[in-house]
């Protein structure tokens, strides 16, 4: 339990300098970034208590808006498919009540775990660039954004993922 | 009132969610008014410490760039030196300072630490504060153009309002000519600019130069901005004028800040006229 902890803290801070010093400045096409510190609320460890993971997840985020001087618009999306999680993650696995304490993303088949991490990333980019924007007549922009950088955040997150996890 | 606990506990981390997504969208908005946000910017000691430390290694990718840019302000400096005619071959030249003169502007230095273009409201880092004479709403250049404005200010760093922001508004006008316009950014290109608002009546040409217009007490008048690259008409105005931009924004390293010291003297003279 200990460790489980020790891992999820190095995750959080390791995820945002990654953000901020790699990913950051990727700038593919002019203005791609990446968003893979969204991956720390992908991969919390699933717990009936969800009060710290609301507040952590919120703290992520606040902690990218100050980096990025974007007020809080991150900190608005993280905490939204924090809380989203777990009925989604609920309705791909389709049990009401599964095994909370040994979920593992590995030991789920990959298609179910694709879609969990695709159906976050594109809400959570989604709500970005719609705060960011905020205007109907930018919608075009919006999703167009959304589509290109999750397409490399869903990319960087599964490589990252495959090489840094474990299989059960 | 058991009840009411009952459901508070069936709800609480619905309640707490709803509570942090208000405070996060409070941030998100606040920061939109120009100088509002209180503590969410990269000025501050931490994210602009660690900025610098991840800066002095990445700066050494830019030397090169840094140094054609040097070389460049020098040869035009020596070219403005020559055309005054004044001997900067010989080190014991004095230049004679009149009595009345006043200077208007200082410009200092800083480093830009944290640079961003891709997103719609563009926020820079530089690694000069408070203690080095840095306030809110100094105009912020380098050698081939404009940067944007002071916006926060901590101790030791401060953040850069970019001409890269939707809410960014400059006044700019013609080299040519007197007609003065906006310039503003759509969020696309960041090479490119928007001018709106210039007259009907300026003659305007594909090419056309483009300088800071000296209304506000920001910029000096003249600074290079860029190039007039697209214009279209409709219905006798000008509805799209692009610029492009002499400056690379996507690569900056160091930048100057001016200082005007007649700013105060010039605002409460237009506040006085305004209250009239």
């Amino acid at each position: 339990m200990n460790n489980l902890a020790l891992n999820n803290f190095i995750r959080f801070f390791g995820l945002i300098l990654l953000q901020v010093f790699v990913l950051n400045q990727v700038n593919l096409f002019g203005f791609v970034n990446p968003m893979v510190y969204i991956l720390w609320v992908v991969l919390y460890p699933i717990k009936k208590e969800q009060g710290t993971f609301l507040l952590l997840s919120f703290l992520l985020g606040i902690f990218i808006d100050i980096f990025m001087n974007s007020g809080g618009i991150n900190a608005a999306a993280t905490l939204f498919i924090a809380f989203i999680r777990m009925p989604i993650l609920k309705m791909i696995l389709g049990k009401s009540d599964f095994d909370f304490v040994s979920f593992n993303l590995r030991a789920i088949a990959f298609n179910k775990a694709f879609f969990y991490i695709s159906f976050l990333t594109f809400l959570h980019h989604f709500i970005i660039f719609g705060l960011e924007y905020f205007s109907f007549s930018e919608f075009t922009s919006i999703i167009s954004k959304t589509l290109l950088t999750s397409i490399f955040t869903i990319l960087i997150s599964i490589i990252g993922i495959l090489l840094f996890s474990k299989k059960k | 009132m058991q009840q009411l606990f009952y459901l508070l506990k069936k709800f609480k981390y619905l309640l707490l969610f709803i509570f942090l997504e208000i405070i996060a969208l409070i941030f998100t908005f606040q920061y939109h008014n120009y100088h509002q946000s209180k503590f969410i910017n990269s000025a501050n000691f931490i994210t602009g410490g660690i900025y610098k430390k991840a800066n002095t290694v990445s700066e050494y990718f830019f030397l090169k760039t840094e140094n054609h840019r040097l070389a460049e302000e020098n040869i035009k400096l020596k070219n403005l030196l020559n055309i005054k005619g004044i001997d900067y071959s010989n080190p014991t030249y004095i230049y004679k300072d009149s009595v009345e003169y006043f200077q208007q502007y200082e410009y200092s230095i800083a480093k830009v630490i944290n640079n961003n273009y891709s997103s719609k409201n563009n926020y820079l880092t530089i690694d000069k504060g408070a203690l080095h004479g840095i306030s809110e709403d100094l105009g912020v250049i380098n050698s081939s153009g404009v940067v944007g404005v002071i916006n926060k200010v901590s101790k030791n760093y401060a953040t850069i309002f970019s001409i890269l922001n939707s809410g960014s508004k400059m006044n700019v006008r013609l080299k040519k000519n007197d007609h003065f316009g906006t310039m503003v950014w759509d969020g696309k290109n960041p090479n490119i600019t928007q001018i709106v608002d210039l007259p009907r009546q300026a003659l305007l040409k594909v090419g056309d130069t483009i300088i800071t217009g000296g209304k506000s007490a920001i910029f000096p008048e003249g600074i290079n901005i860029g190039i007039i690259e697209e214009i279209e008409l409709k219905n006798n105005y000008y509805s799209k004028i692009n610029v492009k931009l002499f400056n690379d924004m996507t690569s900056l390293g160091h930048v100057q800040i001016i200082k005007n010291f007649r700013k105060e003297e010039r605002q409460l003279l237009e506040l006085s006229v305004n209250n009239e």
